[in-house]
């Protein structure tokens, strides 16, 4: 099979899933207890004010009917209006976008820097203490939540020590050095959670490979040790490694709630929570359906790089 | 060695000018508990938008903190003897943020834009005002269709903001996105749950007493790391800091912490004949006793770490309209079960609903426990804040525990929550005699006769119990210790005149 064909047959699968997600986000929506209308209206309760809002939004009108609606227009490239602060849906997701790209860009490129090493050196020094350090950083990286270590680490790099801004987004263009620090804290506490996931994966997968009939060949040819390691058996032990990477990628992209409201990002986990506590339905679908389809293009550029680095798939 | 030469000198102290960020400018950082909504006066509806407008959009009148009315854009009024109209005498001279004079005129055209826009939160504020005349350039009459005191008080909010004509008939309702008002600073950016950010305006007309260049209201949700971001600089205010940050603020000597009580308070309504629902706490006796077994000075000390105020009428004890007869009643277990026997339910169970947040939810197990010693059961229910309300207001409860935010004038605190047709009614508790009392204290202007009203109303209210009030809380503010002149108001929004940042 081509590459070529591959792709275009992901992309065909595309539009149902997409599809799929809407439907779903839509009626799990409907779902919700409490009237987005009075939740919009907040101490305002006077009956004709309630009901502008409801006519405004079609609140009013039957739920497939205002699916309908709603697709009608996203089908236009129109996402819609927020409820609560009035601003086109695709301006708002256009403005998270390059933020929460450059999060997930810079806690990926944390979660790489330490979980692969940290994964080839536990799996060549199996059994020892290096090994049982590398499992116990990267499960406390899996395992420490991110709330707690996003206040401790501003706890200490802000507050006590002063070096790191404690929250607070300045975009790069504006001042990059800003941009940097602001970035800085809440991509360490999202890569580290990535880096015990890469680590883990990165150490079995060369555990297998260091036990292949090739390494031993290798090793018996006498090739050095840090090549055996660094070029025979690690090339072979990235490839499901780099399908994981793109999966957490995708993930990182959906927006990391918690962290982000911690450090106060404006990415797209705080806009979607804002989202569901406001009832701005308008936003939610817009976020994760624009979040589903860049997860679902990301799973496909996984498959594609998998496809690439594994020459046995190509048949 | 060689002395540099001077050009060079010259060219690497310039360079150094060019790139240090200006320097002088004084930029205000201010942490909101929430990302306002829509920065358009007339359909704004969350409190934390007031916060922004306080320095984009000057309004026709503002309050003291101790809730006088106090003229801004008007220097003076006039009521007329029957108090069906009101003449508003304007500043003259004053321009919008694009150079647009505010004059009657733009009086009139933003009066009627908040009446007439669909979707307008202020229709429900001023919308008594049937007319409005241009007597000259600076003076304008408000006619109304029926005598209402209280209408000044709205025009200290947002229905007295004015907004430019000219960018209101341009933007339409996108005004919001890019707001044109007559206040201290001009609307610079917004980047949506990241920052607002606003610029000192040249032309205003109380320049003088400005001394910050500009603003940036930063929204953080969560409570601890707002406070971290105080701690460390790079905020120097934070609006409705939590009793729990307390004491961290006031063990940090680069901070300062003010409180002031607010002009709202927390409260159960008990559903008296809101639907099927309403049988349990329907006789006024019954409700009595759950008042009487609640010891409000407990429960503050034990959650608020008394830093709240107990209360048990619709304003707080300091504020004028108290009425200091009715004090907060000691607590009478004894007394409440021989008000349950009476009225036929010894053995009462009912459900309290609270929302998933701390304050209310630890408050809400401290009075399940006073009234468990008076015999009474009350089961918790925890119900997120909209669906409670969306349950509130269709009589799907017999009791939940919110809070009214408070108005300047007394009439917004009482009139929609206890009259019969009262928007705020959930509890649809309807009494004729209240009704006609609190529509007459609309009607007076004097302080002292309102007064008479409305000690009056409170008595029957207390009697009668249809919502329990508990407590007032106090606005806190925290300040960085460069912060220099700020003056705490009871609606805890930040005035920014004569504040200034060393």
């Amino acid at each position: 099979m081509s590459l070529a064909r591959f792709v275009a047959r992901r992309i065909v699968v595309l539009v149902p899933t997409l599809f799929f997600v809407s439907v779903l986000i839509f009626s799990l929506q409907q779902l919700l207890p409490g009237d987005a209308a009075l939740a919009l209206a907040g101490e305002e309760r006077d009956e004709t004010a309630v009901a502008a809002i409801r006519a405004r939004y079609h609140l009013d009108r039957p739920v497939v009917v205002q699916y309908a609606i709603w697709m009608g227009k996203v089908l236009r490239g129109d996402l819609g209006e927020s409820l609560r602060s009035r601003l086109p849906v695709s301006e708002l997701l256009a403005s998270k976008l390059p933020v929460t790209l450059e999060l997930a860009f810079a806690s990926m490129l944390i979660a790489l820097a330490i979980g692969i090493p940290a994964g080839v050196l536990s799996a060549a020094r199996r059994g020892t203490v290096a090994d049982l350090a590398a499992n116990l950083v990267a499960l406390s990286g899996l395992s420490v939540p991110h709330f707690w270590l996003g206040i401790m680490l501003i706890l200490l790099f802000a507050v006590r020590l002063g070096w790191l801004p404690a929250s607070g987004y300045v975009a790069p263009w504006e001042n990059l050095g800003r941009n940097l620090t602001t970035i800085l804290l809440p991509s360490i506490v999202l890569g580290t959670g990535v880096a015990g996931v890469m680590m883990r994966h990165t150490r079995g997968a060369m555990l297998q490979t260091l036990s292949a009939d090739y390494v031993r060949t290798a090793r018996a040819k006498s090739v050095p040790e840090r090549l055996v390691i660094l070029k025979h058996a690690l090339r072979n032990a990235l490839i499901p490694v780099i399908t994981l990477g793109a999966i957490e990628f995708g993930r990182l992209l959906s927006g990391a709630v918690l962290t982000e409201q911690i450090f106060a990002i404006p990415g797209f986990g705080k806009l979607l929570v804002d989202g569901v506590f406001n009832r701005d339905y308008a936003v939610v679908q817009g976020v994760v359906l624009v979040s589903a389809g860049l997860y679902v293009l990301l799973n496909l550029l996984a498959d594609v790089l998998y496809f690439v680095a594994n020459p046995r798939l190509r048949g | 060695m060689r002395w540099p030469r001077p050009l060079t000198l010259v060219l690497a102290l310039s360079l150094l000018l060019a790139v240090s960020p200006a320097g002088a400018q004084s930029v205000l950082r201010i942490g909101l508990n929430d990302d306002p909504d829509a920065l358009d006066p007339t359909i704004s509806r969350a409190y934390v938008g007031r916060l922004v407008f306080a320095g984009l959009c000057d309004k026709l009148f503002d309050v003291t903190p101790d809730l006088k009315i106090v003229p801004q854009l008007a220097t003076g009024y006039e009521w007329a003897p029957d108090q069906r109209s009101v003449v508003l005498k304007l500043r003259s001279g004053v321009k919008f943020h694009d150079g647009e004079p505010l004059n009657a005129e733009a009086v009139k055209f933003n009066i009627e834009h908040h009446i007439n826009t669909p979707g307008s939160f202020r229709k429900t504020e001023i919308g008594q005002i049937a007319s409005v005349d241009v007597l000259n350039e600076t003076t304008v009459r408000l006619n109304l269709s029926e005598p209402l005191v209280p209408l000044l008080a709205a025009l200290t909010d947002r229905s007295g903001m004015m907004v430019s004509p000219k960018a209101a008939r341009a933007l339409g309702d996108k005004l919001g996105q890019k707001p044109v008002c007559a206040g201290p600073f001009r609307f610079v950016e917004r980047v949506a749950q990241g920052k607002i950010v606003l610029e000192k305006f040249s032309d205003y007309w109380d320049k003088a007493n400005i001394h910050i260049d500009r603003v940036e209201f930063v929204p953080i949700t969560d409570s601890t790391a707002r406070l971290a971001s105080l701690r460390s600089g790079d905020l120097h205010m934070i609006e409705r800091a939590s009793p729990t940050d307390l004491p961290e603020i006031r063990g940090d000597s680069k901070l300062k912490v003010t409180g002031v009580p607010e002009l709202g308070y927390q409260m159960i309504p008990l559903n008296v004949a809101n639907g099927p629902r309403s049988k349990t706490l329907a006789d006024a006796r019954v409700r009595q006793a759950i008042d009487l077994a609640i010891d409000r000075e407990t429960l503050v000390k034990t959650v608020f770490n008394n830093e709240y105020i107990p209360g048990n009428q619709w304003v707080s004890p300091s504020n004028y309209y108290y009425n200091a007869k009715l004090p907060v009643r000691p607590r009478d277990v004894a007394r409440a079960r021989q008000l349950l026997k009476e009225a036929g339910q010894p053995s009462l169970t009912f459900t309290l609903i609270v929302p998933p947040e701390r304050d209310r939810q630890e408050a809400a197990q401290i009075i399940q426990a006073m009234l468990a010693e008076a015999g009474i059961t009350m089961h918790l229910q925890t119900q997120e804040n909209v669906t409670m309300l969306t349950n509130g207001r269709k009589g799907d409860f017999e009791a939940y525990f919110t809070f009214w935010s408070g108005r300047p004038d007394p009439d917004g605190n009482v009139f929609t929550q206890s009259t019969c047709k009262g928007a705020q009614n959930d509890s649809h508790y309807c009494n004729a005699d209240l009704d006609a009392l609190l529509t007459r204290a609309r009607q007076v202007a004097s302080p002292a006769e309102r007064k008479k009203l409305y000690d009056a109303a409170t008595e029957i209210l207390v009697r009668d119990t249809p919502r329990l009030i508990l407590w007032h809380r106090r606005v806190f503010t925290g300040t960085s210790a460069r912060v220099q002149g700020f003056t705490p108001y009871p609606d805890g929004i930040i005035r920014f005149k004569g504040l200034k940042l060393n």
